[in-house]
């Protein structure tokens, strides 16, 4: 039984991502002296000396089938390493690349498994994690006993640390993969844009489920005009086909630092809070007092968008008269 | 070609006020309405829309009370051939991984050539059982898909990335793919659709064992840590010092 913390360094296209030192910052307050950070790549000597510094250990995995994420290559070597060095814990992000991982070597592993996990703390045999439920509405606490747990790792959540632990880089020969690989990863693409730039935006307009209907669109692009704002949207209002993809905040779109950023019927889903949180001033109009979204905006109103904005532009007018 | 669709009867919970019970493990129900589990939803339209283009079967299972049946008999309506409805009563506290365990016993000496479901749940947020299924199941799986191309042999799938990237990636049949909202339209039922949908039979199965290794504690409402000023008074009162924070700020 080891006391060792695991950590999945997540990269991209050669960069590291940034929920990488967010878990090994959670990692080092869970099991300070025994953080072993892996990193699959195809090769470690880029990447490894930016992590070094943030756990007492860095365990180097390197193949050319390691170069873009998959979980299948990942998850064998994955299993093989924990069998050898028996963590009490894997910490994974919970990411698009961290679901398609985790649960599956959870299973492979015989271990316990929590996602999108936004606490967590040791407990008697295991670990105590805090996780959300209905979009933020409710936490719940699980007790996870077995060894390892695997965790993943809420995103932009953990405040990532500075460290200078200078740990040692060791490498780890993952054996055969590849063999038997039932997935194969292709390329990478972006989603297609017709050029609206969400990022440049100093005024912002965010509309969520509370436009309720396409028809009530027009409310919310004149009131984003009267402002001279950029109109932006959270999930549900892109995938009803209301916006563009483009225009959607949050951690499967774009991350915005605008000076202002008005949110309209958004409740505050933690992927949409992820693409957020970062404005100067945030401004939120929902009818429900305990939206999410209250936690992280500077003023707030809980009433209808449908009342609000109409009263609104009539006394911007007045103003500009 | 078959396909198995997981469904999840959820409660819709976008604007209701949500409270936690008696027990403290569970959410107060009576006053909610239930509906499908919004990604499942858009698992099921790829499904018909695979059953469309490849004349293929398609199999609803759905673990969950009687009530859960809405949900099956909803998808049928919309086209789907057969649906099974594995029982929850009786099993206990149980995690993602656990239903997944159920599932498993379920699909037990079947074949399909393509097993969907939603690729996150809407209550408790978890995006666990489709890739830990697989597992259990021994086939490959894509978590987060929003474009699914199945043929003989091989699926090729798009994953949402964050930052508005797609990864490209080919898997072999069977597999498990778990389905991201936004990526296809969901059809309505048609009234004809709901009216043969009533007089299909739902097949009734006994669950597996859903070992969990994991348990909930409690849960509870956040507090609201924030310092969000709150802006009183009627609407018209609220709306005078919205706009004047928004002269200060510029944007008049």
């Amino acid at each position: 039984m080891s006391n060792s913390i695991m950590v999945l360094v997540e990269h991209r296209q050669g960069a590291i991502r940034d929920v990488s030192f967010e878990m090994l910052t959670a990692a080092r307050k869970l099991g300070a002296g025994n953080v072993e950070a892996v990193l699959m790549a195809e090769s470690c000597d880029l990447l490894a000396p930016a992590i070094a510094p943030h756990a007492n250990k860095v365990v180097c995995v390197s193949g050319p089938i390691f170069r873009d994420f998959n979980y299948e290559p990942y998850q064998k070597a994955l299993v093989k390493l924990a069998a050898e060095r028996k963590p009490a814990a894997i910490l994974i992000a919970n990411s698009a690349f961290g679901t398609d991982l985790g649960p599956s070597l959870a299973v492979a592993l015989n271990a316990g498994l929590v996602s999108d996990a936004v606490a967590c703390t040791k407990a008697d045999s295991g670990f105590s994690v805090s996780r959300g439920m209905y979009a933020g509405k409710l936490v719940a606490d699980w007790a996870v006993r077995s060894e390892p747990s695997v965790i993943m790792v809420r995103q932009s959540n953990f405040k990532a640390e500075p460290a200078s632990l200078g740990g040692t880089v060791e490498k780890w020969d993952a054996g055969d993969v590849v063999s038997g690989a039932k997935t194969k990863f292709l390329s990478l693409e972006e989603v297609p844009t017709t050029g609206i730039d969400i990022t440049k935006a100093t005024i912002v307009v965010g509309i969520g489920r509370g436009i309720k209907e396409a028809k009530n669109m027009p409310l919310a692009q004149e009131f984003a005009q009267d402002i001279g704002a950029v109109l932006a949207a959270s999930r549900p209002v892109v995938d009803a086909g209301w916006l563009p993809k483009e225009v959607q905040i949050g951690s499967s779109g774009k991350t915005i630092k605008p000076k202002l950023y008005i949110a309209l019927g958004i409740s505050g889903a933690f992927q949409h809070i992820a693409g957020m949180k970062g404005a100067d001033t945030i401004i939120a109009v929902n009818k429900d007092p305990k939206a999410p979204i209250f936690s992280v905006a500077h003023y707030g109103i809980v009433d209808d968008l449908h009342k609000v904005v109409p009263a609104l532009r009539t006394k911007i007018k007045e103003m500009k008269t | 070609m078959e396909i198995a669709v997981c469904l999840k009867r959820v409660p819709d919970t976008a604007e209701a006020d949500v409270k936690v019970d008696a027990s403290g493990k569970d959410i107060v129900r009576d006053k909610l309405a239930f509906t499908i589990n919004e990604a499942d939803n858009y698992a099921l339209e790829e499904a018909l829309l695979a059953k469309e283009k490849h004349n293929a079967n398609v199999t609803l299972v759905s673990v969950g009370a009687k009530e859960s049946e809405e949900v099956l008999r909803m998808g049928l309506a919309k086209g789907a051939t057969a649906a099974a409805r594995i029982d929850s009563a009786g099993l206990g506290e149980t995690d993602g991984i656990g239903i997944a365990r159920v599932l498993a016993g379920w699909f037990q000496g079947k074949t399909f050539d393509l097993i969907v479901t939603g690729a996150i749940a809407s209550d408790d947020g978890n995006s666990q059982v489709g890739p830990a299924l697989a597992e259990l199941l021994g086939l490959p799986h894509a978590a987060y898909v929003t474009k699914l191309d199945i043929q003989a042999g091989t699926a090729t799938v798009k994953r949402e990335l964050e930052g508005g990237f797609l990864e490209v990636k080919e898997l072999a049949t069977p597999c498990v793919v778990t389905i991201q909202t936004g990526g296809n339209a969901p059809r309505y039922a048609s009234i004809m659709g709901i009216k043969r949908a009533g007089a299909k039979p739902i097949e009734q199965a006994a669950p597996a064992k859903a070992e969990s290794k994991t348990q909930l504690i409690k849960v509870y409402v956040p507090e609201i840590v924030g310092a969000a000023q709150m802006v009183e008074g009627t609407v018209d009162e609220k709306a005078l010092k919205i706009a004047q924070l928004l002269k200060e700020k510029g944007a008049v």
